[in-house]
């Protein structure tokens, strides 16, 4: 019963046919909302679209995928205003 | 002489919490002489553990109060979410969700009740000592026993067993004159719990509130208890005067802003609490072990304190029996230290994030937590995420030295380690027909193993809910702990592998103690 299934890798391939539109979307979402609210929005896509993807070694690939393409760990944070 | 002479006890219990006093029970019904001290004279009032899960009714149910608890219970299944001012809950969930069980989910009912039906039970064996008033002052180890100094109204004496238990709560002096100490989590929150009465026709359920106007530093839990009384408990911050706190008018707005203006109550109990989710690093030192609070603490969220409490009783009492009778080795101890942490650690790591999905202590965990509940009023999906409280469920021990792992493939049914599911049978249940000894439960095929009581599905009416519930075919056995726990398992198993099983679960492959 017990098989053992080889996770599925991430795929970082760029899969977004229209990147331009895709990343438009994204900034519009964000129209009129103050930080805190944007926070949320952003909170929220993430919550629906880890429910979508609905694989929990996909999204920590994804966690570890955003953790590591920061410019700067956290203990290390510069003004950059 | 102390009062209630007692020669020679095998085990001595520290503390008569409920903990304490399910121990005595357990140990009492199986015949063993025990001398619980208890630094008090009376049962405290107060306010404290209130809900009992259904694992902790099982078991109270083997010791014989189950039925006299839940007659005066009040029955819950069903917990309700609600966030803000929203008058409808943002969803709802049953704690059985598996029916046809002896008992139900929850019931809420006063821990003093529940001492109290332990202590009238306790009163019918001659063979349990309960010495009320008696502080334990001193502790001396020795190889193969440990003596405690008792200090009482008569004076001060010394009393040796082969066992101690320590069972005196969260400050345990036990613990400290051991040197101990805990591990793990202090939360920076205060709490008021509120026990009022009142007269309501409100339904029998867990109401539980983020954020709602009434209380604008947090969440709110509102809880019905037996005799009128209701538990109103309110997240009050940090940064408070505590003793301010619970003054009658203090208190009064977050009653009225929960129950409304037009309700008369009364006090019962006001009180401001703090929580840790910690625990020792080993429950078992030498002769002497530590259960209940005394070993581990969680935030109240969840019911884990008390339910986890009765476990570690349920966990250690078959097997101090088995070594008492000389019918297992004194290490099989060091599997109640094994499988008390594997619970105490499930119990921190639910009420840790229960409390920390409740009080964020970050932005971002404060932005994810807003998420969730704005999400989980319209999309069901993200109401699993809203944690308002993981409620008490029996913790399993598949890795467990005592746990034989499947052999064979099981598409259902119970895992090794697992508790038992209960189920019809015949005209009653399978929990009563389990009992508190090794079962072997077969669907036919003739097996008889030597300490082991079978019991044959094939011979009783009304079985089909156990076959099915546990996904037994034709010639398949489970074997059951004398805790209701499964052993192990098969679909058509040899003498050999069932003797070999029993070994197992009697701690032949158990760690030496420290």
């Amino acid at each position: 019963m017990a098989q053992s299934i080889e996770p599925q890798a991430i795929d970082t391939s760029a899969r977004i046919n229209r990147p331009d539109d895709m990343y438009q979307m994204l900034i519009d979402a964000h129209a009129g909302l103050d930080d805190h609210g944007s926070m949320k929005l952003n909170a929220k896509l993430v919550l629906i679209l880890a429910n979508h993807i609905g694989d929990m070694d996909i999204l920590a690939q994804a966690i570890d995928l955003a953790r590591t393409s920061a410019p700067y760990s956290s203990n290390r944070q510069q003004d950059v205003s | 002489m102390p009062p209630g002479d007692l020669a020679a006890p095998e085990v001595i219990i520290v503390g008569g919490g409920p903990v304490g006093l399910t121990l005595a029970l357990d140990l009492g019904r199986k015949g063993h002489r025990v001398v619980v001290l208890n630094r008090f004279d009376f049962i405290a009032a107060g306010s404290k553990a209130i809900c009992f899960a259904k694992r902790s009714l099982d078991i109270m149910d083997r010791l014989g109060i189950g039925q006299r608890m839940i007659e005066k219970g009040v029955i819950w299944n069903l917990g309700k979410v609600f966030h803000s001012d929203a008058e409808d809950p943002l969803f709802q969930f049953d704690m059985l969700p598996v029916k046809d069980q002896k008992n139900p989910g929850f019931i809420n009912i006063q821990q003093y009740y529940v001492e109290e039906y332990l202590v009238d039970a306790l009163a019918d064996y001659s063979n349990v000592d309960l010495r009320w008033g008696h502080e334990v002052v001193g502790l001396q180890h020795h190889d193969d026993s440990a003596a405690v100094t008792v200090r009482c109204a008569q004076g001060e004496y010394s009393i040796t067993a082969p066992w101690v238990i320590a069972g005196d709560g969260s400050k345990s002096p036990m613990r400290q004159m051991l040197g101990l100490d805990f591990e793990g989590r202090v939360f920076e929150d205060n709490f008021l719990i509120a026990d009022v009465k009142f007269t309501e026709d409100r339904p029998s359920e867990r109401w539980f509130w983020f954020d709602p106007p009434f209380n604008g530093a947090g969440s709110a839990l509102l809880h019905k208890q037996p005799d009128d009384v209701w538990r109103l408990d309110f997240q009050l911050g940090w940064d408070i005067d505590r003793d301010a706190a619970i003054l009658p008018e203090n208190v009064e707005p977050y009653v009225r802003g929960m129950i409304g203006d037009d309700v008369e109550f009364e006090e019962e109990w006001y009180s401001v609490y703090t929580f840790q989710c910690r625990r020792m690093r080993n429950f078992v030192h030498g002769r002497v072990i530590f259960i209940g609070d005394a070993a581990h603490l969680v935030s109240p969220f969840g019911a884990r304190g008390c339910n986890g409490g009765i476990a570690d009783a349920d966990n250690l009492a078959w097997k101090l029996d088995l070594i008492l009778n000389g019918d297992a080795a004194p290490n099989l101890i060091a599997s109640y230290d094994y499988e008390a942490i594997v619970t105490a650690d499930e119990n921190i790591l639910n009420s840790t994030r229960s409390t920390d999905f409740m009080t964020p202590k970050s932005t971002m965990s404060h932005v994810f937590r807003d998420a969730v509940l704005e999400l989980a009023k319209d999309h069901q999906f993200a109401r699993p995420f809203v944690n308002s409280g993981r409620l008490s469920t029996p913790v399993s021990y598949p890795q467990s030295p005592l746990t034989t792992p499947d052999a064979d493939p099981w598409g259902g049914g119970v895992m090794p380690g697992s508790p038992a599911l209960d189920a019809a049978l015949g005209d009653g249940w399978l929990i009563d027909q389990l009992g508190d000894e090794f079962v072997l439960m077969t669907n036919g095929g003739g097996i008889t193993c030597e300490g082991v009581r079978v019991l044959d599905l094939a011979e009783h009416e009304n079985a089909a809910a156990v076959i099915e519930r546990y996904g037994l075919t034709d010639g398949g056995a489970y074997l059951f702990r004398p805790d209701q726990y499964v052993a192990a398992r098969w679909h058509s198993p040899s003498l050999d592998e069932v003797q070999r099983a029993f070994q197992t679960a009697k701690g032949a492959r158990s760690g030496s103690i420290n």
